[in-house]
């Protein structure tokens, strides 16, 4: 990265599962317009990894219509298959087997296991299980989890290799609700941590990434922004600023102290 | 005649189909896919040798977006 030459690149780099990124930025590729603008945000972002959902084939679709891996070749893309829309762990395992066949062996996976059609809050009992599963069965495992660091910590246990705990509920653009669990989950676990779900525009994802976060996984914060492919550029933008701020450590707080930035010797008149 | 399911819906296949039948009537060709059958993983390379059987359950799927 020739511009950004007062940072160790290394570090700037996030590993998952031993492969290296320089992005630290995880995109969905739901709710666009069509296929063209995904890819438009996509290539704006800088994503490396894109999260897909596997559904059923409709029966008598237009087989003429391109699919949505012609825009995103994997050859060029780290497919992360994910779980939504699973509701227990045996369907979330079935699920990624079918992707693990379609994407001829992969293994890397997003695992989320929904408790609830409103809130879509995560099943923590049912992920543990799918979590056991899919580690048992040879998957790398990021999962979906709640901001609550025992599951975290829990899932790192079994063998996930990365915890991805929501800022706020999935598409609402909330933000990060509570940055102390976040804080706390990031002490104590060692693999990656993924800011998943919540992020409402560029300052919620430098936020994340200031406080230590590995990454951040967003979809609707892009795609329903009114202008999808500037946005990408700006969460591509808010995350590297983030990162940088956090590995440059930011300046302590001084509550009721000001600290004057100019001399205050040779002051004119003085 | 085979009467079958396929992602939900009943289908029917001649006695004798084998997996790849089914797949060939979706114009999946050139198309990133997976097979279930009854809850198990038919891998590509058998799709051409696995029997349909009355009765089955297919999965098949593609990659969608999503988040």
């Amino acid at each position: 990265m020739p511009d950004n030459n007062n940072v160790d690149t290394t570090l700037n780099n996030l590993v998952i599962a031993g492969q290296s990124y320089q992005s630290r930025l995880l995109v969905g590729t739901g709710k666009y317009r069509d296929f063209a603008e995904t890819k438009l945000a996509i290539d704006a972002s800088g994503a490396q990894i894109v999260t897909v959902a596997i559904r059923r084939v409709n029966i008598g679709q237009d087989a003429s219509q391109p699919s949505l891996l012609d825009f995103l070749p994997p050859s060029r893309f780290t497919i992360l298959p994910n779980t939504a829309g699973c509701y227990d762990a045996k369907e979330a395992v079935r699920t990624l087997r079918l992707a693990r066949e379609l994407l001829d062996g992969h293994k890397l996976v997003k695992l989320e296991v929904l408790a609830d059609d409103s809130t879509l809050f995560p099943n923590m009992p049912e992920t543990l299980i799918a979590a056991k599963e899919l580690v048992k069965d040879g998957f790398d495992v990021m999962v979906y989890c709640a901001d609550d660091p025992i599951q975290a910590r829990a899932l790192e246990d079994i063998g996930c290799v990365a915890v991805m705990p929501l800022a706020s509920l999935i598409g609402s653009g909330m933000g990060i609700l509570n940055p102390w669990n976040l804080e706390i989950i990031l002490d104590r676990v060692g693999v990656p941590v993924l800011v998943d779900a919540g992020i409402g525009t560029a300052s919620d994802a430098t936020i994340a990434m200031e406080m230590g976060c590995d990454g951040v996984l967003m979809n609707t914060a892009i795609a329903k922004a009114r202008d999808p492919v500037l946005m990408a550029g700006a969460m591509k933008k808010a995350v590297e600023s983030g990162r940088e701020a956090f590995l440059a450590g930011r300046m302590p707080k001084k509550i009721y102290q000001a600290s004057a930035s100019s001399p205050r010797e040779g002051r004119i008149g003085s | 005649m085979l009467n079958i399911i396929v992602n939900g819906r009943p289908v029917t296949q001649p006695a004798g189909a084998r997996v790849d039948a089914i797949v060939a009537g979706m114009q999946l060709a050139g198309k990133r896919f997976a097979v279930e059958r009854n809850g198990e993983i038919v891998p590509k390379s058998r799709l051409t040798e696995t029997p349909v059987e009355d009765g089955d359950r297919f999965e098949i799927v593609i990659a969608v977006g999503g988040g």
